[in-house]
């Protein structure tokens, strides 16, 4: 059995969020016809609090780039990079001795780990989204199809060529009142039964964050028995903090890790976090819309969620 | 061809062209506010929306391309409220400061704001203490009005310049004049016409002109070839319209004492350069020789390409030429000191605001040009004294040096200083009436044109060129193949250039263009040496080589950076 074949019964999907079937990119970057294909192993992880492929190539970085050299043989005539941000490229750049695995360091924030954005950067251009279509796996890098996955999905594809998958996943749990950390688990359970068996179940009443540490929604005691979605973090908050300070938080790292092209996500993240310190939600909707509706890339259209679900689930309640 | 339907319209159309295009080309007003058509699309002001039947969501106009069977809306309720939001935030990032602002009365921010019935100051603007920049004192960049569209970035680039940088700076990407040591600005003010926001603007010294004509100094002014042609938008006229008579008995109406015309000044330098050239042909000296009449074209050699400074002719560009003429043989003839004229040049251009500081162009220790208004600048002195150049009664020219050959009024487009300098070239060469006066081969829309001219046996390989991007390319790859090469740094010359009124676009410049074509076409007097004046002013005034060298002929240097 082929690789492609190996992913498709693992039913092994994309961990860098967006939850795509792997074997579906692998297969239409593989059936592309064209001169030359790249890999891009995107280790950008840039959401707010979320460590967890730092973890991975702390640990696993040798089934990493396994799983890289997998796509390497599967796809002819490729050449790899591993995409990094800067501290996880001084973790490794002494610790990749093969020739079609080529380092990139970015320094770009949030929006740095966007696929397409990648791309943009490692051919030197501005660290901007591109539009889509056309997709990366038909035209990316250079033009060319290419292969874009995290390095935790490049780490599954290692272990399910060595048959030693068991549909897990990697989570990362922080809350300032637990230990936290980060965990492999089964995909499927749920944030309460993660939460029990990791210990990070607080007694006090709280809520979590879900997906991400910015944009991930908010869940109440009464969806804790929902899986975890997107990039697997979940943040653990006691009602005791302060749901504006945490805002702030968000509204400041959206703001600052934003590409600044589009008016909605670069003037709308500027003012919600304007509103956020003011206490004064009046606005908001308003902004929330017109990033929905009208943001160039997913990032942007994604904002809403979390700030919408804390003030309606937490503070208006 | 395809079909689409936009808001119920049924449009046939060629493949390829965007929604935003086809619209405007229907007369289906969508509002956009980034998108210019001398840049790509960066599709960031999300003003443009539209929404297409069978797919998901809001999508930009500018950035859609038609496609067969489209059905279109652009005016549902959830594109009008999240237009309004968009431009709300708009407004929020950039300082309004309408009154100096070359937008001023035909800002489309402004007109969609009225139109939708926005509060433009609900929130306090974001660039509040974003700081200006000066370039050479000749441009002024006001970033707290910018609303990042890019568009001057990616315009300074396509000059072949890239002074303009984009950098992050804390949580917001900023544009910066650039730092290194190799890069400068060249003052085309290609990003003052490019910017929706008036961001960018020319240095005025309206208040500087009044005060003189209030002191009651003798103010001349002296309006360029390209003038003509654009003038008039300012005051609602169509396109390529020719305004000539009605703009001078407005600028008699603000103060001043004569009007003369640059082109006389063009009709000079042409005679001057087709002596140059010809004597570099016959010597194989210094080829191909560059034009030098584009400021921003000579800053760009003297900072950028100083191993080509023996190459620029030496003659004095036409604004500096008549500027001269003005303050030693007008001034003469008139029997007024020198010292007490004031001379105002109109101009297409930002550069020449610079080129007028020139220490090597004095002449007898004064400057020839005291002051520079742009088209713009000069339409807005005009409303600011409620003068209507459309409805005024116009006033003949000056005479003195008020009548110039057609010759010098294609100057003020891309290949007219070329096919001038010809038309002189041959004349000498054959010393006879010539049968062919039209050298179409200058004109039209290329930037780069190609032609060789072959009289007497003299052959004359000439290159015509605007951007400055496209002549470094000649530069680089083929400059031993011409004799001639004339280089303007704005779209189709002087009737893009940066001081013209917004805003300009392709079809714009064409029919400014196509106005200063059909002025020749009709002209009796097609040869700068056919000029009576001109004669005049050999027979009476510039007659030895000494005070030709003096009023006509200049130096160029290497220039360090400025900015
Ligand atoms: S662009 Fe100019 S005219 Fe328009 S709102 Fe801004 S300052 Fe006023
Ligand atoms: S200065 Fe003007 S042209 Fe440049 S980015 Fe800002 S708004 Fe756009
Ligand atoms: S004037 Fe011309 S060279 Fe200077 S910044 Fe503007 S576009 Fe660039
Ligand atoms: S004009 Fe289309 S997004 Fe600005």
């Amino acid at each position: 059995m082929n690789i492609i074949e190996k992913l498709k019964l693992a039913e092994l999907k994309g961990r860098g969020g967006a939850g795509f079937p792997t074997y579906l990119k692998w297969e239409s970057v593989l059936n592309a016809k064209a001169p030359k294909k790249y890999i891009i192993c995107n280790a950008a992880e840039g959401e707010l609090d979320l460590k967890k492929d730092k973890y991975i190539l702390e640990n696993y970085l040798k089934d990493v780039l396994f799983g890289i050299e997998i796509a390497l043989k599967t796809i002819d005539n490729s050449l790899a990079y591993l995409y990094l941000n800067k501290e996880y490229y001084s973790l490794i750049k002494n610790k990749i001795d093969n020739p079609k695995i080529i380092l990139i360091e970015e320094d770009n924030g949030y929006i740095g780990g966007e696929e397409s954005t990648a791309i943009n950067v490692i051919e030197g251009k501005a660290p901007e989204p591109r539009k889509r279509p056309p997709y990366v796996s038909e035209k990316g890098l250079f033009g060319m199809p290419t292969l874009v996955n995290n390095v935790e999905t490049f780490y599954y594809v290692s272990k399910i060529e060595k048959g030693e998958y068991d549909k897990e996943r990697f989570y990362m749990i922080v809350g300032e009142n637990i230990k936290g950390g980060v965990y492999e688990l089964k995909e499927d359970m749920t944030i309460r039964e993660i939460l029990k068996q990791t210990n990070n179940y607080l007694e006090e009443p709280f809520y979590v964050q879900s997906g991400g540490g910015s944009c991930g929604e908010i869940l109440v005691e009464e969806e804790f028995d929902k899986p975890v979605c997107g990039e697997g973090f979940i943040r653990v908050i006691s009602y005791k903090e302060d749901p504006y300070k945490i805002m702030e938080k968000w509204a400041t790292f959206l703001m600052e890790g934003n590409c600044d092209k589009c008016t909605p996500c670069r003037e709308g993240t500027y003012r919600i976090l304007e509103m956020v310190q003011n206490k004064n939600l009046k606005g908001m909707e308003e902004i929330f819309s017109v990033l929905e509706k009208t943001s160039f890339c997913a990032l942007g259209r994604g904002i809403p969620t979390s700030f919408r679900s804390l003030i309606n689930k937490v503070i208006l309640k | 061809m395809i079909n689409i339907e936009i808001d119920g319209k049924k449009i046939q159309t060629e493949e390829g062209k965007t929604i935003l295009e086809i619209a405007k080309e229907n007369n289906i007003n969508i509002p956009s506010l980034c998108y210019h058509e001398d840049t790509f699309a960066k599709e960031g002001c999300r003003l443009c929306l539209i929404e297409i039947e069978g797919k998901k969501g809001l999508h930009t106009s500018c950035g859609t391309y038609a496609e067969e069977g489209m059905v279109i809306k652009t005016n549902s309720k959830e594109i009008l409220e999240t237009r309004k939001t968009n431009l709300k935030l708009i407004f929020a990032q950039h300082v309004e400061k309408c009154n100096e602002c070359i937008w001023n009365n035909r800002c489309k921010m402004l007109n969609y704001a009225k139109e939708w019935g926005l509060c433009i100051s609900e929130w306090e603007d974001r660039k509040k203490n974003y700081p200006k920049y000066s370039f050479g004192d000749v441009i002024t960049y006001d970033s707290s009005k910018c609303i990042n569209c890019f568009n001057c970035v990616e315009i300074c680039k396509n000059q072949g310049i890239g002074f303009l940088e984009v950098k992050k700076d804390g949580a917001f990407h900023k544009i910066f004049p650039s730092q290194d040591k190799n890069k400068d600005c060249v003052y085309c003010g290609q990003c003052v016409v490019h910017c929706p926001s008036g961001t960018f603007s020319p240095v005025n010294p309206t208040l500087e002109i009044e005060e003189e004509i209030r002191k009651g100094k003798h103010v001349v002014f002296q309006f360029a070839p390209a003038i003509r042609a654009s003038i008039g938008e300012e005051f609602n006229m169509d396109y390529g319209s020719i305004v000539i008579e009605q703009m001078i008995a407005g600028i008699k109406k603000l103060g001043a004492k004569k009007v003369f015309d640059v082109s006389v000044g063009a009709d000079l330098v042409t005679i001057e350069e087709a002596n140059e050239l010809i004597e570099r042909i016959t010597k194989k000296e210094n080829l191909p020789m560059f034009t030098s009449c584009c400021p921003a074209w000579v800053k760009f050699v003297e900072f950028y390409k100083p191993e080509l400074i023996p190459n620029l002719t030496e003659v004095k560009s036409p604004q500096i030429l008549l500027g001269g003429l003005i303050k030693t043989y007008y001034a003469k003839k008139e029997n007024i000191d020198p010292k007490d004229i004031v001379v105002v040049s109109v101009m297409p251009c930002t550069s020449k605001k610079y080129e007028i500081k020139r220490e090597e162009l004095q002449v007898d220790g004064l400057r020839c040009v005291d002051y520079v208004l742009t088209t713009h600048e000069l339409a807005a002195m005009f409303i600011k004294h409620k003068i209507d150049i459309s409805k005024i009664k116009g006033e003949d020219k000056d005479e003195l040096l008020g009548f110039s050959s057609s010759a010098g009024v294609i100057f003020g487009s891309s290949g007219g200083v070329a096919e001038a300098a010809t038309r002189t070239a041959c004349f000498k060469l054959l010393n006879k009436k010539l049968d062919k006066i039209d050298f179409k081969e200058f004109r039209g829309s290329k930037s780069i044109k190609e032609a060789t001219i072959e009289i007497e046996g003299v052959k004359i390989r000439v290159a015509v060129v605007y951007g400055l991007k496209n002549a470094k390319e000649i530069i680089e790859n083929n400059l031993d193949q011409f004799d001639y090469i004339e280089v303007m740094s704005c779209p189709y010359g002087c009737v893009g250039g940066g001081g013209q009124p917004v805003p300009t676009n392709k079809k714009i410049r064409e029919k400014r263009s196509q106005g200063l074509y059909q002025i020749d076409e009709k002209a009796e007097i097609r040869i700068a040496d056919e000029n009576p004046i001109v004669q005049n002013i050999y027979k009476e005034f510039l007659t030895n080589k000494e005070i030709i060298n003096k009023i006509a002929y200049t130096k160029f240097s290497q220039k360090q950076k400025e900015n």
